[in-house]
């Protein structure tokens, strides 16, 4: 036993149970808890915030009976593809037992991060109601509540600070959620309802802006007009992230050079998103806070037209993330590449949905964007075409990535000089790109992308696979050689029961996988399951594809399955078999 | 020859897609080609260039699931696209003297400069130098407008996107109204 080994294990609970305060990341924390009996101890009881992938590798009762100090629960409910419409509305993913369970054992929470789960407006109630203490709401992606369950929140939160609604499918009830918030509540931070599509009293919104001194991040949605902007900017020129609402006004009126100079005073912003609708001419009013922006998502603009935005980002030399949509262009690409010397992360995203011809962005954008921007490290980027030089090009120049998620809007075209799969391109990424931990793939792709993807992405933990490869020897290169997967999601590939079936044990090291419209058949799914009790495997039968008594030869439609510590869930809908 | 008179089902059958263009064979049969659960029809528009080269991406049926954009992203891009001013701003060109008029679409052009040197390959004719002070000087033509208030402005006083919101129609005048205009008093 090394020295250092004695000497912690004469260290005193409290001394060992100090240096984990230092622990935030839930991975070291993890970690810690495997080094022995008593460190797995202490650290159980000191652990307040915790991280649980998927909501059904476990259940609240476990949780709470390990972490009994818990006051924050960040939850992952719905499979990534569910993003995309492959997974039935009502599959899983509540949130009501979990909030029961707490309320139950009177655990003392603050926190709540929710991602693809489904929350009504019972469970909010419920939540806002059993924990006085509560501070911070964040939903990303989420479904089944009302403005009624925001307005329970903000009545009965007495000390919130932090409510953050993003890209949530709500029901707006036009009750007034917002005037719910009581005089009394001083102690916001964080306000972000941009993705509510219904008014919002704008009386009750200043006055609430005015007595929340703290508030630093304020996203408004697209019903609040300018000139309430204006007066909400005076009020709280404090603001670091301001996303707007409608940002469309008469450029010569009164209103909109209050709101000139409102913007001038506010010199903390520093990430701006919104202009859900947008009057160009009154963009220039945010060209003094541009030069001070760190990030900057224009992703649900399309009313700021190429010229404009290249005008607005020549402003932007400190963008560290650049959300935009493809109607930027090469050329505007080439602008953010000359300008933008910090970039980070960027985002393209296709404005033309469904193929009505509008210009989008092509592999020159790319190949600017990698060779101007040297500290690029995650990318996604969806394309009119492709080419394996211009991804060698990237690779090249940008050896630091850790996401590269490339997305050709038709899934299997080659590459658009030599009519070749993209293989070569992708394989240069993976071999330049040590520390890749996510990919996702399009394009023209045979199993060779997958042999280099086993071959050289050590670090890889999620992959993206959508109409690629030839055989069963695509799924298996991965399989075999990427050792740190955590997630794969495979849709329209021909992989079957040869690759699912060669390294079962490989899933209990793995969240989840994803495979649907490949060549998987119910027989090798059973006998998957039977052989790997610590596996859920569910088949989602969508319109009585699989009878009562299945062929073992028929092909399954789509199947999810994931490690667990808990055995089947009990509340999958009718068409989801575990089994 | 027998097969020509025969019905031409091929170019009466109905289908996805552009006249003239073959729905691409599935890759595997495991390519799912239903439409979207928002109602999306499956018809790729017209206004694809007919010019575009073999190898360019054929119009598909619609994927579900493709591109891989988040339902609440593609629900609100749509919902802004429809205020988002998607056609252009077309206004009329007169010329003294032409015979007839016509249309031209503001929104091409990135800027004054741009938008004289179409007007003047269009009607053949050369417009002169811009001053503030003396308007277009070296040329009998000046570049006038109408603008939101019925008034005849001089082109290129205001700054361009003021310029694109508030004009009405172009005029291109000519001769010793062009002079009075133009000349910056």
């Amino acid at each position: 036993m090394c020295l250092f080994q004695c000497m912690m294990n004469y260290f005193p609970e409290e001394v060992l149970d100090h240096v984990f305060d230092f622990l935030s990341s839930h991975r070291d924390r993890n970690a810690v808890s495997l080094v022995c009996k008593s460190w797995y101890s202490v650290e159980r009881f000191s652990r307040e915030k915790v991280f649980i992938g998927n909501c059904y590798a476990v259940n609240p009762e476990r949780v709470l009976a390990r972490f009994p100090r818990i006051r924050s629960l960040t939850l992952k409910g719905k499979p990534h593809f569910a993003d995309f419409n492959l997974v039935p509305h009502d599959w899983g993913g509540h949130v009501y037992p979990w909030i029961e369970a707490m309320a139950k054992n009177g655990i003392n929470l603050e926190e709540l991060r929710l991602k693809r789960m489904v929350v009504s407006d019972e469970s909010l109630e419920l939540l806002a109601k059993s924990f006085p203490n509560f501070k911070s709401l964040v939903l990303v992606s989420c479904e089944g509540f009302t403005t009624d369950g925001l307005a329970a929140i903000a009545s009965n939160c007495r000390y919130l600070r932090e409510l953050d609604l993003q890209e949530n499918d709500v029901d707006d009830r036009k009750g007034q959620w917002l005037s719910c918030f009581p005089e009394s509540c001083t102690s916001l931070v964080s306000l972000n309802f941009a993705c509510l599509k219904g008014e919002v009293n704008m009386a009750a919104l200043e006055r609430l802006v005015a007595r929340c001194r703290n508030l630093r991040s304020l996203r408004l949605n697209h019903a609040v007009p300018l000139d309430s902007l204006q007066k909400i900017l005076v009020q709280a020129p404090q603001l670091t992230d301001l996303g707007t609402g409608s940002y469309v006004h008469e450029p010569d009126s009164e209103t909109y050079i209050k709101l000139k100079n409102a913007i001038q005073k506010c010199t903390s912003i520093r990430s701006l998103s919104g202009f859900l609708d947008v009057h160009v001419q009154c963009l220039p009013a945010i060209y003094p806070i541009c030069t001070n922006l760190t990030s900057l998502n224009l992703s649900y603009a399309p009313g700021i037209y190429s010229n404009e935005l290249m005008k607005l980002i020549s402003h932007c030399m400190k963008i560290e993330r650049l959300w935009i949509l493809d109607t930027i262009g090469d050329t505007g690409l080439g602008v953010v590449a000359s300008t933008c010397k910090e970039l980070q992360e960027l985002r393209v995203f296709p404005s033309d949905l469904y193929g009505v011809g509008n210009a989008a962005v092509t592999e020159e954008g790319l190949v600017a964007i990698s060779a101007g921007c040297p500290k690029l490290n995650s990318i996604l980027y969806f394309c009119q075409q492709m080419t394996n030089a211009a991804l060698i090009t990237v690779a090249k120049n940008c050896p630091n990535f850790i996401r590269f998620r490339l997305c050709t809007l038709n899934p299997t075209i080659p590459d658009a000089v030599t009519n070749l799969p993209l293989d070569e391109g992708f394989g240069a990424i993976v071999k330049s790109c040590k520390g890749l931990k996510r990919l996702s793939v399009s394009g023209l792709l045979t199993d060779q992308v997958f042999l280099y993807i086993g071959m050289y992405a050590e670090h890889l933990e999620m992959l993206s696979i959508a109409f690629a490869g030839d055989s069963d020897k695509g799924m298996l290169y991965v399989l075999n050689g990427c050792k740190k997967l955590k997630k794969l999601e495979i849709r329209d590939s021909p992989f079957g029961n040869v690759a699912l079936l060669a390294d079962i044990g490989k899933y209990e090291t793995m969240r989840s996988l994803w495979m649907s419209s490949c060549e998987v058949t119910y027989g090798a799914c059973k006998s998957l399951a039977e052989k790997m009790p610590r596996l859920n495997v569910e088949i989602i039968n969508e319109g009585d594809q699989i009878e009562a008594s299945p062929d073992a030869r028929q092909r399954v439609e789509k199947m999810y399955l994931y490690r667990t510590l808990v055995g089947p869930r009990r509340d999958a809908p009718d068409y989801v078999w575990t089994l | 020859m027998a097969h020509e008179n025969e019905l031409n089902f091929k170019a009466t059958e109905l289908r996805l897609g552009l006249p003239g263009t073959e729905i691409s064979a599935a890759k595997n049969n495991n390519k799912r080609a239903s439409p979207e659960e928002n109602g999306s029809k499956c018809v790729i528009s017209s206004v694809k260039s007919s010019t575009e080269n073999e190898t360019a991406p054929e119009p598909k049926a619609q994927i579900v699931g493709w591109p891989p954009v988040r339902s609440y992203r593609k629900n609100n891009i749509i919902q802004t696209k429809k205020t988002e001013n998607e056609t252009g701003i077309y206004v009329k060109v007169s010329m003294d003297g032409a015979p007839y008029l016509r249309k031209i679409d503001l929104k091409v052009y990135n800027g004054y400069q741009e938008l004289l040197k179409a007007l003047e390959t269009m009607f053949k004719f050369t417009i002169g130098e811009y001053s503030e002070r003396e308007g277009y000087k070296g040329s009998e033509y000046a570049p006038a407008y109408e603008d939101k208030d019925g008034d005849l402005m001089l082109v290129g006083d205001v700054p361009w996107n003021m310029f694109m919101s508030s004009c009405k129609r172009l005029r291109i005048m000519k001769g010793s109204e062009a002079r009075g205009l133009g000349c910056g008093v």
